[in-house]
């Protein structure tokens, strides 16, 4: 556990000590704040149009009209693209370096080495995270959102982003060249967001399997507040395949160095 | 303390260590001495578990490597060729990050990382990133890292390697100075290096273990000897006696036994052949000869490929090189 942690300190301070950390960090708080302001505009225009023409009709909630749009949509594409940046260094750099010897010759176990990366990227992505839910904050200030969807929304960004955090490790495994292992990772993420397109158009079992395994499909329900046991099941298995995946690759690494 | 045995290692089709066998004593420094290319990084990743190796076993501080890596890691301090340092990060945070994750405890960290900047002279600058320090001081915060944890055993690649002579004669100096606490070996490919810093040395070329000893007694073969194996089945006493009296040859030495046959070595003159006298002396004494052959490699042949030329020292000490008289080097 110790070594768990002082890898996942470590990781954490070196995303800190360079431009990656704050690139990210900034990049996603300007889109999200883009988005809110956006979003809250348009309820507030919405909200203004129905007092005019005499409250009658079914009204979203800000739930549904701010907090379940900026989850569910374009932020997720976003993170496809972010997380890449957070993953790409993970064992690229080490390998580039050669501190990935250090490394494999401490009395540290394979194990621990890669869930102390883990945790370490994971700590970035939560400070992500943490940044949407202060703008969100402002709803409880201005208005009276239900409190409860949010805690699925957070568990969902959670996983969601988990997954991606121990795919692209995997990916970074590969190479020396940080550039490459974020490429790849993104034209992967891509790949495994659009995959439930096909259902969209035609449905048979083919098209059904491909649903399953995309990545966007399961997010609906956390978006709605939802915490429903196949999906959490769904992202659970991706973050253990990616660090099966991640053990097997360091593994082979051994081999040639 | 160390214990290498038949020690084979194969990158797809490159044979990159090919049955190596040797031992290091508890508190020796060995040289690991070969040219480039010679396996000499890959013997060493094989012994600090980076690398599996294809044949063979190696034990480090009476562990197995690839049946407890984990116990023999915690023995083990590794210099690899080039220091695995983070760049952003300051000295001090480095060295406490190896610290944890070599398993120095927690309340004695403090402690060591003050005992081994002092040791490696790096105080002042602990507080930098290692990213800004000059190629000595990043050197010796590698050699700090690889003392932290107190091991055992050492294992240096190259240590003075890119560095100039101000700083090769320091690291070497600091090498020397751990010497008592651990047990060291160090990789070179500079011939006089080994007899400035190791009590043994170990040749390596293509893979392969081509001498073994003190280092002034490989200069007494490097200078004056050939060497003839000869198995022979008789009675041992009386061959080493009439062996010993064969125009040129200088020493006789029983190496192994295998039941009555007996493998003999024998150093001769340099550039006199004696194999043909000493096929007839065992012949005529009527004693069955089953093998007879100069011994491998010639050493001459692999010092021409090492570097003789020392950085450390005078240009003009350097300008006529010996190889014999640079590797007896000085005290
Ligand atoms: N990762 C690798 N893949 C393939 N061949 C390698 C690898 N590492 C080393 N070699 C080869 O193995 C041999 C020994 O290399 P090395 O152990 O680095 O020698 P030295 O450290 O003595 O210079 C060389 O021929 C080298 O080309
Ligand atoms: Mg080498």
């Amino acid at each position: 556990m110790r070594n768990v942690m002082a890898i996942a300190g470590k990781e954490l301070r070196a995303y800190f000590h360079s431009p990656i950390a704050y690139l990210v960090m900034t990049v996603w708080s300007l889109l999200c704040g883009y988005l809110f302001y956006v979003y809250t505009q348009a309820y507030a225009a919405a909200s203004i149009r129905r007092e005019m023409s005499g409250a009658s009709m079914p009204f979203p909630t800000i739930n549904d009209f701010i907090i379940r749009s900026m989850l569910q949509g374009f932020l997720m594409v976003v993170l496809l693209f972010l997380i890449p940046l957070i993953t790409m260094r993970l064992y690229s750099e080490e390998k580039k370096t050669g501190t990935i010897e250090l490394l494999l010759t401490s009395p540290v176990s394979d194990l621990q080495i890669i869930l102390g990366k883990y945790v370490g990227a994971l700590a970035l992505y939560a400070t992500l995270i943490a940044l949407t839910f202060l703008y969100l904050g402002l709803l409880f200030i201005y208005g009276n959102p239900d409190a409860k969807p949010l805690l699925a929304n957070v568990l969902g960004l959670f996983l969601y982003g988990g997954a991606l955090l121990a795919l692209g490790m995997w990916i970074s495994t590969f190479t020396k060249n940080q550039i490459i292992a974020g490429v790849v990772a993104m034209v992967l993420f891509l790949i495994l967001f659009v995959l439930n397109w096909p259902s969209q158009i035609t449905f048979n079992p083919f098209t059904q399997v491909l649903s399953y395994l995309s990545l966007g499909s399961h997010l609906d329900n956390f978006a709605k507040g939802v915490i429903d046991l196949p999906d959490v099941v769904y992202y659970l298995s991706a973050i253990v395949l990616g660090l099966f995946l991640t053990a097997r690759s360091v593994d082979a690494l051994k081999g040639r160095p | 303390m160390i214990q290498v045995e038949h020690l084979t290692k194969r990158y797809g089709p490159t044979l990159a260590v090919s049955d190596v066998s040797f031992e290091v004593q508890k508190g020796e420094v060995l040289g690991f001495l070969g040219p480039n290319g010679a396996g000499k990084t890959t013997t060493m990743r094989i012994l600090t578990g980076f690398l599996p190796p294809t044949d063979g076993r190696a034990r480090v501080a009476g562990y197995d490597i690839s049946e407890s890596p984990i116990e023999a890691k915690k023995r083990t301090g590794y210099l690899p060729e080039n220091p695995p340092l983070y760049p952003e990060m300051t000295a001090r945070e480095y060295l406490a990050f190896v610290g944890k994750i070599k398993g120095v405890p927690r309340r004695d960290l403090k402690a060591r990382m003050g005992e081994v900047a002092e040791k490696c002279a790096i105080e002042d600058v602990l507080h930098r990133p290692i990213g800004k320090l000059s190629k000595g001081y990043r050197q010796r915060v590698g050699i700090a890292q690889a003392i932290i944890h107190n091991p055992e055993v050492l294992i240096l690649d190259e240590p003075t390697a890119g560095l100039d002579p101000k700083q090769i004669i320091e690291t070497r100096q600091l090498i020397r100075s751990l010497a008592g606490q651990h047990t060291v070996i160090l990789s070179t490919h500079i011939l006089p290096e080994v007899s400035k810093t190791c009590n043994r040395v170990v040749v390596i070329n293509q893979g392969k273990v081509a001498a073994a000893g003190a280092p002034d007694e490989l200069n007494l073969r490097l200078q004056g000897f050939e060497t003839v194996l000869v198995t022979v089945e008789g009675p041992a006493a009386e061959i080493i006696d009439r062996l010993q009296r064969v125009a040129g040859v200088n020493l006789v030495e029983p190496r192994e036994s295998a039941g009555a046959r007996m493998t003999f070595e024998i150093h001769a003159e340099k550039g006199n052949d004696v194999r043909a006298e000493l096929a007839r002396a065992i012949v005529e004494s009527q004693w069955n000869l089953y093998e007879l052959k100069t011994s491998g490699m010639s050493l001459e042949d692999i010092f021409l490929k090492l570097t003789t030329r020392d950085l450390s020292e005078e240009p003009d000490s350097a300008a006529a090189p010996d190889l014999g008289q640079q590797l007896a080097g000085e005290a």
